[in-house]
C-alpha cells in the first residue's frame, strides 16, 4: 500500500495546503486551491489534507460532498453550466436543459465520451436579465438558445462536431 | 493616449459581457489606435438597462451619449463619425443619425424615472478606480465615521431605517447595536455575498461596478462596533466580481484606506474575500458562518444570535451587499435624508431587479411605496414574448407566485407579508402564459430537496415527499386527497424547519395552488 505512486504531485498539494493552513477556517480556500489547479479533488488527497489540519478524514470528506462545487473525479476539457432557476425556465430553459443532454449524449453531472464536457446544473448565475444563461468554465454567455448552444459547443469542442 | 482626451465607455460586468461587452471594448480599442483617435475607453460599470447592452456611452458638454445595443459594426461607424465634436448645444443632439443612438445617457426614462441612492454610481464610474469614486462622493462617509463616537455611528443607521436588504428586512442598526454592546477581544464584519436567490443580480452589479461602496460600508462596520477584520462571502457563481472585488481591495490597501491605518486615524480593517462553494443554503446567515469556518454548511439553531456568538464564537454583524454599500451614504447625507425615502417602516430605497420573460429587463432602484404594476408596465414594458403576464414570482426561489389582481400591493416590506409573499431581495421574474403552475410548484420542491443542508427532517424530508406528491397530483391521481396532504406537509414545513430554507419553500408553492388551481386540475372552492 505505502509503495502504490499516489496519482497527484505530492508537492504541488502540500504548497497548496502550506499556503492556505495558517488562515482561519482554512478548509474551504485549500480544497478550492487544489480543484483549481488539478480540475478535482482526488480522495487520496483527502487524508493528507486532513492531517494538516488536524482534522479526521471523515470531516474533509463530509465538506467536500457536502458543496456542489468540489467534484472528487476528473471532469471533461470543458465545464457547462446550464441555469435551471426561474429566470431562465421563464425563457425556455427546460427545452435548451434537454437539447443539451441530447446533443451531448449525457446527462447532468455526466461527461460526454470524447471528453470535452461536462455538463452542470446550476442554480442562478445572476445574469437573469438575459435569460436562459449559460457558463463555459469562466465565461457567462447570456440568451442562449437552442442554436447559440450548438455554436458555443462547436466554438468550445477541440474535436469537429456536425452542427445540426 | 492624453487624459484629457474625450472618455469612451464600454461596461465590465458580467451580463453586459455576457453579450459581448468585451468584444466592443477590443473592438473599440482596435478603432481609436488605427485612427488615432483622441478618445480614452473606459470600462465602466453596467447602468442595468440590459436590453441596450452591450452598450457604448461617450462624453459630450452636454453629458453622456448613448449607443446600444451595439454590435462591432456600429461601434466602427459611431467612433468614425467623431460626433462627440458636434455636440455644443442641446439641439444639436437632434441631428444625430448613427445606429443605435438613445439620446443622453441621464435622459433614458428607464434611468431618469428611478431613485438611485445606493446605485448613484454604478455604470458611471470606473470600478476599480479610487480617483472616480473620490470625484463621485466616495468615502465622505467613512471621513465623518472616523470622527464620531461608536454609539453616534450605530443611532444613524438605527435612524435611518435601514433593514436587512438580504431579504429578512432584520433593522440593521439594531444588529449593530447587539454587537457594540457584545464584549469580546475580537469581533467581524461579515458581508453575506451568496447572492443565490434566483431572478437577483443587485449585489453581483453593485460588486462588480461599485466595489469601494462595499468596502466603505464595511470599514464603517468595524468602526461602529469595533471590529477589526472583515470577511465577504461570495458565490463561486461569480468569477467577475471576485477579480474586481481582489483588485478593489488591493488598491484600496495600497491607497491607506483599508489596513492598519485607515485614512492615517490609527483605525485598523483588513478585509478579505472567501469563495463559497455553490450551495444556496449558504446565503443562510448561519449557515455562511459555518462555512466561513472551515466546515459544512449545516444552519446552526439560533439562539444564540450570530451577533452575540458568530464567526469563530466571536460578535459578528453579518449583512447583506446592498445593506453595507448603503451605510455609506447614510453616514455622508445623514440618516434623515434617507429615511425620508419610503414608505410606513420600508424606509429608503430597494434595488429590484427585473428578470425572466420581461422586455426591458434590468435594474431599478426605486423607494418604497410604487405598486408592481409600476415595475411590470411602466419600467418592465410586459412580457419579452409578447402576450400577457401570467405570474410574477417575488423574492427569489422562496418568494410567492402572485396573480394579476396582486400586482397592485405596494411595494413595502408589511404590505406582501400581508398577502403570504414577500419583497426579499428585490428579485422579480416574469412568466407568461406558457408557464404550468403545478410545475413551477414542483421545482420550489425540488430546489429544496437539492438544496437542503439536511439538518432539520421538515425540510429534508418534506422537500422529497413534497415533490412525490406534487407528481401524484399531476398525473390526476386522488387529486382531492393529495391536496389535502400537501397542504398539511406545506404546514410541517412552515412550522416545524429551522430556517427559512424549509420555512419558506411552500410559499411559492402555496401560491400556485391558490391562485392557479386550474394547473393542478384542482377546483378552487376545494381548496
Amino acid at each position: 500500500m505505502n509503495n502504490t505512486k499516489p496519482s497527484f504531485d505530492v508537492d504541488q498539494v502540500a504548497r497548496i495546503i502550506e499556503q492556505h493552513k495558517n488562515r482561519p477556517g482554512a478548509l474551504l480556500p485549500i480544497l478550492h486551491g487544489i480543484q483549481d489547479e488539478l480540475s478535482f479533488i482526488p480522495s487520496e488527497v483527502l487524508p493528507v489534507v486532513a492531517k494538516q489540519l488536524n482534522l479526521s478524514r471523515a470531516e474533509v470528506h463530509g465538506v467536500v460532498s457536502f458543496y456542489h462545487h468540489f467534484r472528487t473525479s476528473p471532469p471533461g476539457r470543458n465545464i457547462v453550466q446550464i441555469c435551471r432557476a426561474e429566470p431562465c425556465q421563464a425563457m425556455g430553459s427546460r427545452n435548451l436543459e434537454a437539447h443539451a443532454k441530447q446533443s451531448l449524449g449525457i446527462d447532468f453531472n455526466q461527461t460526454s465520451i470524447d471528453r470535452e464536457f461536462t455538463l452542470l446544473p446550476v442554480y442562478c448565475l445572476g445574469n437573469c436579465a438575459c435569460s436562459p444563461a449559460v457558463r463555459i468554465g469562466d465565461v457567462v454567455y447570456g440568451n442562449v438558445d437552442i442554436d447559440t448552444f450548438d455554436q458555443l459547443m462547436h466554438e468550445h469542442s477541440a474535436v469537429a462536431v456536425e452542427v445540426k | 493616449m492624453s487624459t484629457s482626451a474625450t472618455k469612451v465607455f464600454v461596461p465590465r460586468d458580467t451580463t453586459a459581457c455576457s453579450l459581448g461587452a468585451d468584444d466592443i471594448a477590443k473592438k473599440a480599442k482596435q478603432i481609436i489606435d488605427s485612427e488615432q483617435l483622441e478618445l480614452n475607453l473606459v470600462r465602466n460599470g453596467s447602468r442595468g438597462l440590459y436590453w441596450l447592452e452591450p452598450m457604448l456611452e461617450i462624453e459630450t458638454s452636454l453629458g453622456r451619449i448613448a449607443f446600444g445595443p451595439v454590435d462591432e459594426e456600429s461601434v466602427d461607424t459611431i467612433l468614425r463619425s467623431h460626433c462627440w465634436e458636434l455636440l455644443t448645444e442641446f439641439d444639436s443632439i437632434l441631428n444625430i443619425e448613427l445606429p443605435h443612438f438613445l439620446g443622453l445617457t441621464e435622459e433614458i426614462s428607464y434611468l431618469k424615472n428611478q431613485q438611485r441612492i445606493c446605485f448613484s454610481r454604478v455604470g458611471i464610474i470606473e470600478a476599480t478606480s479610487i480617483e472616480d469614486y473620490n470625484a463621485h462622493g466616495g468615502f465622505v462617509g467613512l471621513t465623518v465615521a472616523l470622527e464620531m463616537q461608536a454609539s453616534a455611528i450605530v443611532k444613524s443607521v438605527v435612524d435611518s431605517g435601514l433593514r436587512g436588504r438580504g431579504g429578512a428586512a432584520f433593522p440593521t442598526g439594531i444588529k449593530w447595536q447587539t454587537v457594540l454592546d457584545a464584549e469580546a477581544e475580537e469581533k467581524f464584519i461579515v458581508c453575506n455575498a451568496d447572492e443565490g436567490d434566483s431572478g437577483t443580480f443587485s449585489d453581483r452589479m453593485l460588486m462588480e461596478s461599485d466595489p469601494y461602496s462595499l468596502i466603505e460600508g464595511m470599514i464603517i462596520a468595524g468602526l461602529a462596533v469595533g471590529a477589526r477584520r472583515g470577511y465577504i462571502y461570495l458565490r463561486e457563481e461569480y468569477p467577475l466580481a471576485l477579480k474586481i472585488l481582489n483588485e478593489a481591495i488591493e488598491l484600496a490597501g495600497d491607497a491607506g484606506v483599508l489596513g492598519e491605518n485607515i485614512l492615517s486615524s490609527g483605525k485598523v480593517f483588513i478585509l478579505e474575500v472567501r469563495l463559497a462553494a455553490g450551495a444556496y443554503i449558504c446565503g443562510e446567515e448561519t449557515s455562511l458562518l459555518e462555512s466561513l469556518e472551515g466546515k459544512r454548511g449545516e444552519i446552526r439553531p439560533k439562539p444564540p444570535l450570530p451577533a452575540i456568538k458568530g464567526l469563530f464564537g466571536k460578535p459578528t454583524v453579518i449583512n447583506n451587499v446592498i445593506s453595507l454599500a448603503s451605510v455609506p451614504g447614510i453616514l455622508a447625507n445623514g440618516a434623515d435624508a434617507y429615511q425620508a425615502y419610503g414608505v410606513g417602516r420600508s424606509r429608503g430605497t430597494l434595488p429590484f431587479q427585473l428578470a425572466g420573460n420581461i422586455k426591458y429587463a434590468g435594474l431599478v432602484e426605486l423607494a418604497f411605496g410604487a405598486s408592481l404594476n409600476t415595475l411590470l408596465h411602466d419600467f418592465g414594458g410586459g412580457t419579452r414574448t409578447g402576450g400577457p403576464i401570467r405570474a410574477v414570482q417575488v423574492g427569489g426561489p422562496l418568494g410567492a407566485y402572485l396573480p394579476e389582481n396582486q400586482w397592485h400591493t405596494p411595494l413595502d416590506y408589511e404590505e406582501f407579508m400581508k398577502i403570504d409573499a414577500m419583497l426579499g431581495h428585490g428579485g422579480i421574474v416574469v412568466f407568461d402564459s406558457s408557464v404550468n403552475m403545478s410545475e413551477q410548484a414542483r421545482f420550489s420542491m425540488e430546489f429544496c430537496s437539492i438544496e437542503s443542508c439536511g439538518k432539520c427532517t421538515p425540510c429534508r424530508i418534506g422537500s422529497v415527499r413534497g415533490v412525490e406528491v406534487i407528481d401524484k397530483i399531476r398525473s390526476g391521481i386522488d387529486v382531492e386527497e393529495n391536496t389535502v396532504l400537501l397542504q398539511d406537509l406545506c404546514a410541517t414545513m412552515v412550522d416545524g424547519s429551522l430556517c427559512a430554507m424549509g420555512g419558506l419553500t411552500p410559499y411559492p408553492v402555496r401560491s400556485a395552488l391558490q391562485h392557479f388551481p386550474e394547473d393542478f386540475h384542482v377546483k378552487a372552492d376545494s381548496l
